[in-house]
């Protein structure tokens, strides 16, 4: 694989875990208790959904092979998806929601900041622009992270369940594959053992504050990067590509 | 299940530098730092400030719309306290 060819599979990925989170928290829109909430859920959803749009226009541009970003959304089949288990996992109670949104958020934005600063321009300044949405979400989903740990008994415990449950899918974002290391090396990508130190003392501060514990550690889940998906991808993704598939071409 | 519901905050908003925080609306929030976030969420979507300020709304000491006769009334007959008894020289555009 060249370089070239190892970005354009990169953002590409950057762009699944964009629109499958989107489409996870789009399942919340309507469902929220909370008016406040429903809408910084949909904001956030909306933002990620345009994230995807930004890397899969850039991904079918680099690829040259005509396809479109909607191709690259509608059109793929499940396998053809890389995105992290982490993002496709499905939303649970609000608590759960959370955990993966700080799990996943706190190690995208460093991801981001590190991209902002490598030396592909268009993804740089891609990276740079999603970066400030997501610093927000973190900021938010952070929050209630410690209200709920620091909150009742009841929130307590669930969501020190919920981090216990998610924490297998945690290792896989910093399992290095092949397109990890042609990125940091040919273009000045992240280096994920030093996003995955800084994660672990970002992450330690926030459970501390929320009078949690880190989850033991555990044998790890991985095939996200390789498009082996967990069960559930299946369902989300036949919902997102119902539409398009059934009319191909259509438009309003 | 608690029932009860998240105090009210109101949320003023500075659409711009040197402009001062204006009422926007009001959010329903657990606490005052989630009212800022909930204020950014609800006010300022489509890039309508710089600034934010909320206050709870049980904090506001308000008027009484009962003492509108007391409060507000006698002002209205208070026409010299109104600058408009002065003659504008030429050339002075704001007075």
């Amino acid at each position: 694989m060249t370089p070239e060819q190892a970005l354009t599979a990169y953002v590409l990925r950057l762009g699944d875990n964009a629109l499958v989170l989107g489409q996870r928290m789009v399942e919340l829109v309507a469902a929220h208790p909370e008016l406040e909430e429903e809408l910084a859920n949909a904001n956030f959803a909306l933002d990620y959904i345009g994230q995807a749009r930004m890397f899969y226009a850039y991904a079918a541009e680099r690829e040259g092979a005509g396809r479109s970003e909607d191709d690259m959304a509608y059109l793929r089949p499940e396998h053809e998806f890389r995105n992290l288990l982490l993002v496709e996992q499905a939303n649970g109670h609000f608590g759960d929601t959370i955990v993966r949104q700080v799990l996943f958020d706190l190690y995208y934005q460093s991801l981001l900041q590190a991209l902002a600063n490598c030396s592909d321009a268009r993804l740089a300044e891609i990276a740079a622009r999603a970066g400030k949405e997501v610093r927000y979400h973190l900021r938010h989903a952070a929050n209630w992270l410690v209200r709920l740990g620091d909150g009742t008994d009841e929130s307590h415990a669930r969501v020190q369940q919920s981090l216990r449950d998610l924490w297998r899918y945690t290792g896989e974002m910093f399992a290095a594959d092949e397109l990890d290391a042609i990125v940091q090396a040919s273009f000045d990508g992240p280096n994920l053992d030093a996003i995955e130190t800084d994660w672990r003392r970002a992450l330690a501060d926030i459970i501390d504050e929320a009078t949690l514990t880190m989850p033991e550690e555990q044998s790890m889940a991985k095939g996200g990067k390789q498009g082996i998906h967990t069960e559930q991808f299946g369902y989300l993704l036949a919902e997102l590509q119902n539409l398009p598939r059934t009319y191909p071409g259509a438009t309003w | 299940m608690s029932e009860q519901e998240w105090p009210l905050y109101e949320v003023f908003i500075r659409s711009r530098g040197g402009l001062s925080h204006r009422h926007a609306g009001s959010v329903h929030a657990p606490d005052d730092q989630m009212a800022l976030d909930h204020a950014r969420d609800t006010y300022t979507r489509r890039s309508e400030g710089v600034s934010i300020w909320v206050v709870r709304s049980d904090q506001l000491v308000a008027s009484d719309p009962a003492e509108t006769a007391s409060f507000f009334e006698p002002a209205e007959d208070k026409i010299y306290r109104h600058p408009t008894f002065y003659d504008i020289p030429d050339g002075v555009e704001n007075l």
